[in-house]
């Protein structure tokens, strides 16, 4: 096994590129390290990607955020104007884990993953944010949804790493809100979850709305519907009914050691609710 | 010398407090040695091949690709483990689970292993092995197994314990019945009967410690290993047994030990370690991941269990009866022999029945957890018992206190109770002011009964004074739960020292007598009782050194609060002598000064505790949070309070996570499914409430300070008093543990269908 700790962008997809047998990219490693002791993956080269410039870093631009790919989900939670822009999202990235696994992991390992129930992943759906791919023919941006293409599968070609997360910049009375639903307190993985992004209008209406329902589905699901259903209204306690009957609807949840198809169904609809609820306080509706 | 065990209700200065223990500073810094800190030099690193099938025939096993891989430098299969059992089946099932002889048994059974020099080409070598199986029909459910037409696991197994021998074989390996009067009769004298059917799955103990040891073999016949154990003194044996050695040439050293609570009273992978190590010639460690812990050590018995209760209008339970069912793994075992003898025994029951079926299915083989097969049958009977004193219109803990067992009372197994706590622990709850707290929007109380029997055995301790007159104790019993602290406040008590001038520690097979292992609750009570003896017999010495030193009769020496005093007016101007002063006097007054005691720790006393619970339910989500809880249990002598109290909060904590979250989930292919923390879902710290305990101490009259085992019973009431709360915050009788989100909220789907 080769380790290697490229300066550069191009450095890191070069070796991937070229690489022979398989290869991992390793940013906090809280995946690629417990797949590897459990005997999963015998990755023979591994990029760690820590020590490329930029990468590490939160920087607010003219159009919102980008989101380097190797910054720990903990640093995310500590950055005020990310948090006060995006809750949701910063939210969603400090529930993976523990504190300690927090203080390791990255929202762009979580995407790539390609868990179904990776928490960061519904709530950057809803927020619509992009990533930016670096590959051996250059640059592309590419919305979050994209990227994963089934349990563990991406759409990332051979070479392409993703250097960073993009998100708008917020205009005024937006919020989202994301949750999950865990038997445990913490230190547990999503049975089920409902990410939520609201914008409303000067009356206090929903303007623009988009959810995102977390191990419902082989991918996060975006679930169009729901957010067209959302539009218009104030949140009343039909608009939730109806919410909460889309996001059920639009579930292809599995039975297994995590919950029952019917569960997650039912939950999702319940978290939809919630999160929807949140988010609308977030934005400032009434 | 003569040891009298009876309770002396003496007045205590160090037993009752709570020091520092002494293995303290090394678990917080990190010092302390577990079991796969130990390792010597040139040792080989072990790992074992797994069977994927839940059953099947081991047709053939080819090695010789392994063998061949540079770095092996040892391969075994059942060959390497021949069958040295002579007969006992019950050593013949330890070996056979080991290393699977002829059949794999379940998903996780032992098939081959290698020693490499290193995990990487141990783990290679394990890919080289080619195993050829017959993949049989497999079943893991307790109750599909025991039906006729359920896939045999053993053909030779016939069911004991029926008037007649049966001509088929059975997955059901026995049938055990206890009881006394006539329980149709007392149904007909009731005016309200309750009678359901509960199911609890199987539950790992969720010790942290995964199994560990570093296992020598000499040519010579000796051999040392280095493990994790509750009892390396049980361990030696069977080890010893397995591999044809010589007990006392095997020398087995316990290491400090991260959760055992029963599962780690049997030998796993430590046989399979030491004939890997004969083979290789080098010393061999041995660590199981969490996966293998889960799959292939000894979780809990599944179990199905149906139970009648009627009770008089008055609130007199008139019969008492209950079928339970059993999971054993693929071994025989007695696990519904001693839930059907625990189930009722909180009772003074007239008419009373229980019948235990034991169960062979291709899971595990189930070992002990913590008060083992108890809190099923709790769970099963405090139901009901609940259920029906609301049926009575009666309060949950009157009816209980109403037909609570007393001094006197024939238990429901059979013996006849001395002083017991049911009665106390119930009124205590009574009185208790969490059961007047009040409770908000969808939560609930629940209250519940335990018993265990506690076990003595055998001890054997040594206490050497040292010349500077501090005392080292070396006991027999492997420290899980802070008995070291506790047993050196016993030392100090006696010997009338400071706790701080004693030092305690575990002694490896070859230093001591046989002790049995520490499980039963029989660590602090059981070698309390050889310590107070062992520190008698070093009394002993230290008065005759005295009345040496005086040139007087021994006879004429006390000991009293660390000193020899001679006694009566005409030694009046002799001054006491000091522990210390006759230690550092003892190379001249004929040598070392010690104390030796070996016993059999009789009259282990019953233990009873009641237990309360506040959950709050999310009805839409089915989700519990338990936000109150509260222990009360009876120690007869809490030796060393906050490890008593310890126990009580772990036993409720594993109580908890047992009701609400943790199951092994099989597939329909015989797999585990969950074979990690990730998805074995123990309560984090974050899912308790801070426990609250309350010490009850009704002394044994077997042991001279009164004490009782206290490490098991706190296990046997949570699963009862949750259920009982979530039934009281949801108005849904939930009859299936563990109480998971998805089974509370079908059940409420299905209450609010109607």
């Amino acid at each position: 096994m080769r380790y290697i700790r490229p300066l550069s962008i191009e450095d890191a997809v070069g070796e991937l590129a070229k690489a022979v047998g398989p290869a991992a990219i390793l940013a906090g490693g809280s995946d690629l390290l417990v797949r590897m002791k459990g005997g999963f993956i015998e990755p023979e080269l591994i990029v760690d990607i820590k020590a490329i410039g930029g990468l590490a870093d939160i920087t607010e631009t003219a159009d919102g955020f980008r989101i380097g790919a190797a910054v720990p989900c903990a640093v995310l939670g500590e950055n005020k104007a990310l948090k006060q822009a995006w809750p949701g999202v910063v939210e969603a990235a400090n529930l993976i884990g523990s504190k300690q696994v927090q203080g390791r992991c990255t929202i762009t390992g979580n995407l790539c993953n390609a868990s179904p129930a990776a928490d960061s992943v519904p709530a950057l759906v809803a927020a619509g944010a992009k990533a930016v791919v670096a590959g051996p023919s250059g640059k592309r941006t590419i919305a979050v949804e994209a990227v994963p293409t089934g349990p563990g599968r991406t759409s990332l070609a051979k070479g392409e790493i993703i250097e960073a997360i993009l998100l708008d910049k917020r205009p005024d009375h937006a919020g989202d809100a994301y949750l999950r639903f865990i038997p445990r307190t913490e230190m547990d993985i999503a049975v089920v979850s409902a990410g939520v992004n609201l914008t409303l209008d000067d009356k206090g209406a929903i303007k623009t709305a988009r959810v995102a329902l977390g191990a419902a589905a082989p991918t996060v699901l975006l679930v169009e519907e729901a957010g067209q259903v959302l539009i218009g209204s104030k949140l009343d306690e039909a608009t939730l009914q109806r919410l909460a009957k889309i996001c059920s609807g639009a579930c292809r949840p599995i039975d297994d050691k995590r919950g029952t198809i019917e569960f997650r169904r039912k939950v999702a609809g319940v978290l939809a609710q919630r999160a929807a609820t949140t988010a609308y306080k977030r934005a400032g509706g009434k | 010398m003569n040891f009298d065990p009876r309770y002396s209700g003496r007045n205590f200065s160090s037993v009752g407090t709570r020091p520092i223990r002494p293995d303290g500073i090394d678990k917080v810094t990190g010092r302390a040695r577990y079991g796969a800190d130990f390792n010597m030099a040139g040792q080989l690193v072990g790992r074992i091949l797994r069977s994927p099938h839940a059953h099947a025939v081991i047709k053939s096993i080819d090695t010789s690709k392994a063998e061949k891989l540079a770095g092996v430098k040892a391969v075994i299969t059942a060959k390497d483990l021949p069958d040295l059992t002579d007969g006992d089946a019950a050593m013949y099932d330890i070996l056979d689970n080991s290393m699977a002889r002829k059949k794999a048994l379940y998903d996780g059974h032992a098939v081959a292993a290698v020693a490499a020099i290193d995990a990487r080409t141990a783990r290679q070598a394990l890919k080289l092995i080619e195993v050829e199986y017959e993949v049989l029909p497999h079943v893991t459910d307790v109750d599909e197994a025991a039906q006729h037409h359920a896939p045999l696991i053993n053909d030779q197994v016939f069911t004991e314990g029926l008037e007649e021998k049966p001509a088929k074989p059975s997955n059901v390996t026995k049938r055990t019945q206890f009881g006394h009067g006539d329980v149709h009769k007392g149904f007909a004298q009731a005016d309200f009967v309750i009678e359901r059917s509960f199911k609890t799955e199987q539950t790992h103990q969720g010790y942290i410690e995964p199994h560990a040891c570093v296992a020598s073999v000499n040519p010579d016949g000796t051999a040392d290993l280095w493990v994790c154990t509750q009892g390396h003194f049980v361990y030696r044996q069977h080890c010893a047994q397995l591999l044809g050695l010589e007990a006392s040439k095997l020398r087995v050293t316990s290491s400090e030990i991260g959760g055992g609570f029963g599962g780690k009273t049997h030998v796993w992978a430590e046989p399979v370690a030491l004939a890997l190590s004969r083979k290789a010639g080098r010393p061999v460690k041995l660590v199981m991941t969490r996966d293998e812990v889960f799959r292939a050590s000894g979780p809990t018995s599944a179990t199905s269990i149906d139970v009648k209760i009627g009770a008089n209008k008055d609130g007199t339970i008139t019969a008492a009866e209950a079928t339970l069912r059993y999971s054993c793994g693929p071994y025989p075992g007695s696990w519904a022999e001693i839930g059907a003898m625990t189930a009722f025994a909180c009772y003074k029951l007239e008419n009373v029945k229980t019948v235990g079926y034991e169960v062979l299915v291709n899971r595990p083989k189930t070992a002990a957890y913590r008060a083992p097969s108890a809190p099923m049958a709790a769970f099963a009977v405090e139901s009901v018992v609940d259920e029906l004193a609301k049926e009575l219109g009666m309060d949950a803990v009157e009816f209980r206190i109403k037909n609570a067992a007393q001094e006197g009372t024939r238990s429901s197994y059979g013996p006849v109770y001395g002083p017991i706590g049911i009665g106390p622990t119930l009124e205590a709850v009574k009185s208790h002011p969490h059961m007047k707290a009040p409770l908000k929007a969808n939560q609930g109380r629940g209250m519940a009964c335990g018993f265990w029997f506690n076990f003595g055995g055998q001890t054997c301790t040594d206490l050497n004074i040292g010349m500077d007159g501090t005392v080292s104790l070396a006991v027999g019993t492997v420290d899980v739960g802070g008995s070291r602290a506790s047993l050196s406040l016993v030392a100090a008590e006696e010997l009338g020292i400071d706790y701080s001038q004693v030092k305690a520690i575990v002694a490896d097979t070859s230093s001591l007598g046989y002790n049995d292992m520490t499980d039963g609750s029989r660590g602090t009570f059981s070698s309390s009782m050889a310590t107070i003896s062992a520190a008698g017999n070093a009394i002993k010495i230290l008065r005759e050194r005295a009345a040496q030193t005086w040139d007087i009769p021994v006879e004429d020496v006390v000991w009293e609060k660390g000193h020899a005093i001679a006694k009566g007016e005409k030694y009046g101007n002799l001054a006491p002598l000091s522990l210390k002063d006759i230690a550092a006097a003892s190379g001249k007054t004929g040598g070392p000064i010690a104390g030796h005691s070996e016993l059999v720790a009789d009259g282990a006393g019953v233990s009873f505790a009641t237990h309360i619970c506040d959950v709050e339910v999310d009805p839409e989500t089915g989700s519990t949070r338990v936000i109150r809880y509260t222990v009360v249990q009876d120690a007869g002598k809490a030796v060393h309070p906050t490890y008593v109290e310890g126990q009580y909060q772990g036993g409720a904590a594993q109580g908890i996570g047992w009701a609400l979250n943790e199951e092994y989930i099989y597939g329909k292919d015989g797999r585990l499914q969950n074979p990690g923390f990730l998805d074995y879902r123990i309560p984090v710290c974050s899912d308790l409430p801070m426990i609250d305990t309350q010490i009850l101490e009704i002394p044994n009259p077997n042991h001279p300070y009164g004490v009782r085992g206290v490490g098991e019973t706190s296990i046997v009431p949570p699963l009862a008093a949750i259920a009982n709360a979530v039934s009281n915050a949801v108005g849904v009788r939930m009859t299936h543990i563990p109480m998971s989100p998805p089974r509370i909220l079908a059940a409420l789907d299905a209450e609010r269908e109607g």
